[in-house]
């Protein structure tokens, strides 16, 4: 099945060309893109020289949207129409959401998440979290100097499914190629690891403007595996934040505010916050809208006393994560920071107590996400830089399963399970003569389905009637490398399958993601058709490449029949290509697709094959022979390491 | 070699249950290295799930063979005893007796915040399932005494939930102190 992989080091056909690839660090607070030019990742700038883009979205008046500096301009005097730290909405329901009444906005309960009623109608997040990824997607753009191949968009590790694929949706909203969602604790482990060869065990603390994530990973020379991790993706800057903002208004003994003033008041808590990082005190000083001025003095104590549970907090996720690995505070060689929030001197200096050891700061920890993702997405694209290859094994932050009789759930995928994961359950029913099953997805830890997050609920219909406890339901659930879940149910015991996969309820369908396409670009339909067929036509000259480099390589996996019926199946896809008919286009395609099944599977064989040539009978035994020596007394501890 | 091959025919390992985990780790990466979806962003649609369901079950593999009780129940699966489909066996009444004293003591020690009790508790625990991991390797590897390795791996079901319990106890009393 290397069938279609053009990166492959021996199907070197022509010296292939650089392709366009980038790491979009989509924050609560800031968004970064970055590529990989001539073997060194670095940040993408504005035409003003920022790397940084606020992650912030205004709907102005005259219908036109604005992102980053000018949006940020508006924060306090157009609050309604100003979103901050979409980030923290992601695949929320109002109840979801932190410090909710405090917050300017006019929210509106939605189909799976919650959206903002602005001056330009009701957005979702996914929407608005579009818009700066557009603006990410051109500056890439312009740099780059033409249409993205694809995207690593970065995500906190501690997303569940629906903040994941809400992610995803964005993105595609945006026009983008999604080429992986990657962990962004991952993102900065393979920065870090590349630029200083780090071997053995590492933990990235990443506490940002909205989320906590902690790794815990085993670096070695081509391989990254993420053994565990866990956080809190409800906890990051903003929360401090909101504790100083609260500290003022206690002080001040302020009444209800406005949205304006309150906004105010926040960006003021967050200036002292920061300044508090260089300096003993911060002044906050603020004019509200009836005139008067609040004048209070915030010091570094203080300070540290009334975000105290926070950082506890975070510690906590460290320790759990920790156990997770089976692993001591000791074990680990050196906790790398990442994130703004982490310049804060309380946070370093509780990570440093904890760990014994000075936390590794050496990187811009605005930055190191976004490199990461870059060069991740460089080796996805398969812009091979000096060799460099890795593998990276990443795993799910959550347990994923089922509601069972009585509102329990039973965990099919436990978390810190490595991706992709697939399990599979079988179920029966409990009435004579059932025909349909409910079927309940959650993810969470605790006992309890009402304790859990739902996911989805489908049924499966049309089981034939039996007696209690004769049907067979098979439940399938498959992760995938992005994290994402796919849930199938079919009943085992007739020959016709009723099987239904299920996309989580809060992702939004292909339909939907066409249909605000659409929207979205103003010369709607005309475009639109373009793009498609264009898209259509790359995809169809990589499918004939791919296809020509698989043929030249293992011919002999086929007969000459098999061979002739692919070739025809090429020659009709070349002659489509040239054309503009979509539709005929992608029929070809699927055409070229179905005669390279059989071929594809044997390629996928051959591979495994190959994976494990070289191994004689002799080598076999020797080493069961070891494994008896060796292991007999190892045997006593190897029991407990499970 | 197909999605359905056996695990230990899939990273070339001898089916025993003596295992020599770092050839197993080795085997696991350098399988993971040729079928991860990473290798196949720019395939297409049926390559990319191909891909993923490879990874899937090696994955899947590499964890069954790695924990000694789940290596155990699948050798013993593999010898056509299926302990997942036969849950409800009665257990003899020691042992039923046993695991309630192990129960009530770890529950006393939780109870009075004891961590030393629980921690002493783990060790010993700790001790016995180690004695009978060596012993069950005998009955697997050795004498090939399916029957008894089945019964004994059912007690070491009990015995290793019990283990969890008891970690999960530890980790409530520390996360208590951090406040
Ligand atoms: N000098 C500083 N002292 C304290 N906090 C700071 C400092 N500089 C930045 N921050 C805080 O860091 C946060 C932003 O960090 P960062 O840009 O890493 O977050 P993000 O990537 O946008 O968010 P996330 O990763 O949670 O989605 C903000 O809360 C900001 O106030
Ligand atoms: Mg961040």
């Amino acid at each position: 099945m290397a069938l279609f992989q053009i990166s492959e080091p021996n199907a070197s056909a022509a010296p292939h060309q650089h392709r366009r690839a980038v790491g979009i660090d989509l924050g609560t607070t800031h968004t970064l893109v970055a590529t990989v030019k001539s073997g060194m990742a670095l940040v993408l700038n504005d035409a003003q020289g920022h790397p940084l883009l606020p992650s912030v979205v205004r709907y102005q008046p005259d219908g036109q949207t604005e992102v980053g500096y000018a949006a940020q301009n508006w924060l306090a005097s157009d609050p309604k129409n100003t979103v901050l730290s979409v980030k923290r909405f992601m695949g929320r329901g109002r109840k979801d959401i932190a410090h909710v009444e405090s917050l300017p906005y006019d929210f509106v309960e939605g189909a799976g998440m919650v959206r903002v009623r602005t001056r330009a109608g009701v957005k979702s997040p996914v929407e608005i979290s579009a818009e700066i990824l557009k603006v990410a997607r051109a500056r890439a753009e312009a740099h780059l100097g033409g249409e993205l191949v694809g995207a690593v968009i970065t995500v906190p590790a501690y997303f569940d499914d629906a903040q994941r694929q809400a992610t995803k949706d964005a993105a595609r909203l945006a026009g983008l190629n999604v080429l992986r969602l990657l962990n962004e604790p991952t993102a900065a482990a393979i920065a870090y690891g590349l630029e200083n060869a780090a071997e053995g065990i590492y933990a990235v603390y990443d506490l940002g403007g909205g989320t906590f994530d902690i790794s815990i990973l085993k670096l070695a020379r081509g391989v990254f595996e993420v053994l565990a991790t866990g956080g809190d993706s409800a906890l990051g800057g903003d929360d401090f934040d909101q504790r100083i903002f609260c500290w003022v208004l206690e002080q001040a003994e302020l009444p209800p505010l406005s949205p304006e003033d309150a906004r105010l008041i926040m960006t003021r808590a967050r200036e002292a916050k920061e300044f508090l990082t260089h300096h003993a005190e911060a002044p906050i000083t603020v004019r509200l809208a009836n005139n008067r001025t609040i004048d209070l003095t915030l010091d570094a104590h203080t300070f540290a006393e009334i975000t105290r549970n926070l950082v506890a907090r975070t510690l906590q996720g460290v320790k759990k994560a920790l156990r997770d690995a089976r692993l001591a505070k000791a074990d680990v060689k050196g906790v790398v920071m990442v994130g703004g929030s982490t310049r804060m001197p309380q946070v370093q200096q509780a990570v440093a107590d904890f760990f014994q050891s000075a936390p590794l700061n050496n990187l811009d920890p605005d930055k190191v996400v976004a490199l990461g993702a870059a060069t991740q997405a460089n080796l996805l694209v398969g812009n091979k830089t000096g060799g460099d290859d890795w593998l990276l094994l990443d795993v799910i932050p959550l347990s994923l399963g089922l509601e069972t009789m009585g509102g329990l759930t039973e965990k099919l995928i436990p978390r810190n399970a490595t991706i992709p994961a697939a399990r599979a359950q079988e179920f029966t029913t409990f009435r004579d003569g059932q025909t349909a099953m409910a079927i309940h997805v959650v993810q969470g830890e605790r006992e309890l389905v009402a304790d859990c997050r739902s996911l989805a609920r489908f049924e499966l219909r049309g089981i034939p009637p039996m007696v209690a406890g004769a049907a067979r339901i098979r439940v399938t659930f498959q992760v995938d490398a992005d994290g994402l879940l796919a849930v199938s149910a079919r009943e085992q015991t007739t020959g016709v399958a009723a099987a239904i996969t299920v996309k989580p309820s809060y992702g939004l369908s292909d339909d939907e993601i066409a249909g605000m396409l659409k929207d979205s670009v103003s010369h709607a339909r005309d475009d639109a058709q373009r793009r498609a067929l264009k898209e259509a036509q790359v995809e169809a000259q990589r499918l004939i490449e791919a296809t020509q480099a698989a043929l030249k390589e293992d011919a002999h996996l086929l007969d000459k029949a098999e061979i002739a019926r692919i070739e025809a199946a090429i020659a009709k896809l070349q002659t489509q290509v040239l054309g503009d008919n979509r539709r005929h286009l992608t029929l070809a395609m699927d055409d070229l697709a179905f005669e390279t099944q059989a071929f594809a599977h044997r390629r996928m064989d051959q591979s495994v094959k190959r994976a494990l040539a070289g191994r004689t009978v002799e080598e076999v035994n020797a080493i069961a022979e070891r494994a008896g020596e060796e292991r007999r007394e190892e045997k006593t501890n190897e029991g407990s390491a499970a | 070699m197909d999605l359905t091959t056996d695990f230990f025919t899939l990273f070339q390992l001898p089916r025993l249950f003596r295992l020599d985990l770092s050839a197993l780790e080795a085997r696991y990466l350098e399988i993971q290295g040729e079928v991860h979806p990473d290798r196949f962003v720019q395939a297409d649609e049926r390559a990319r799930r191909q891909a993923a369901q490879w990874a899937a079950r090696v994955n899947e593999g590499c964890l069954t063979l790695k924990k000694p009780l789940e290596r155990a129940k699948y050798l013993l699966f593999l010898a056509g005893h299926d302990l997942e489909a036969e849950r409800n066996t009665v257990m003899e009444p020691a042992f039923l007796i046993e695991q309630m004293e192990w129960r009530e003591a770890a529950e006393e020690a939780r109870n009075g915040r004891d961590h030393h009790a629980l921690e002493r508790l783990h060790h010993r625990l700790h001790q016995d399932l180690a004695g009978r991991y060596r012993a069950l390797a005998a009955l697997l590897d050795d004498q090939r005494d399916w029957p008894a390795a089945a019964h004994e791996t059912r007690r070491l079901m009990f015995l290793e939930k019990l283990r969890l319990e008891i970690d999960d106890a530890l980790a409530a009393l520390e996360d208590e102190g951090i406040y």
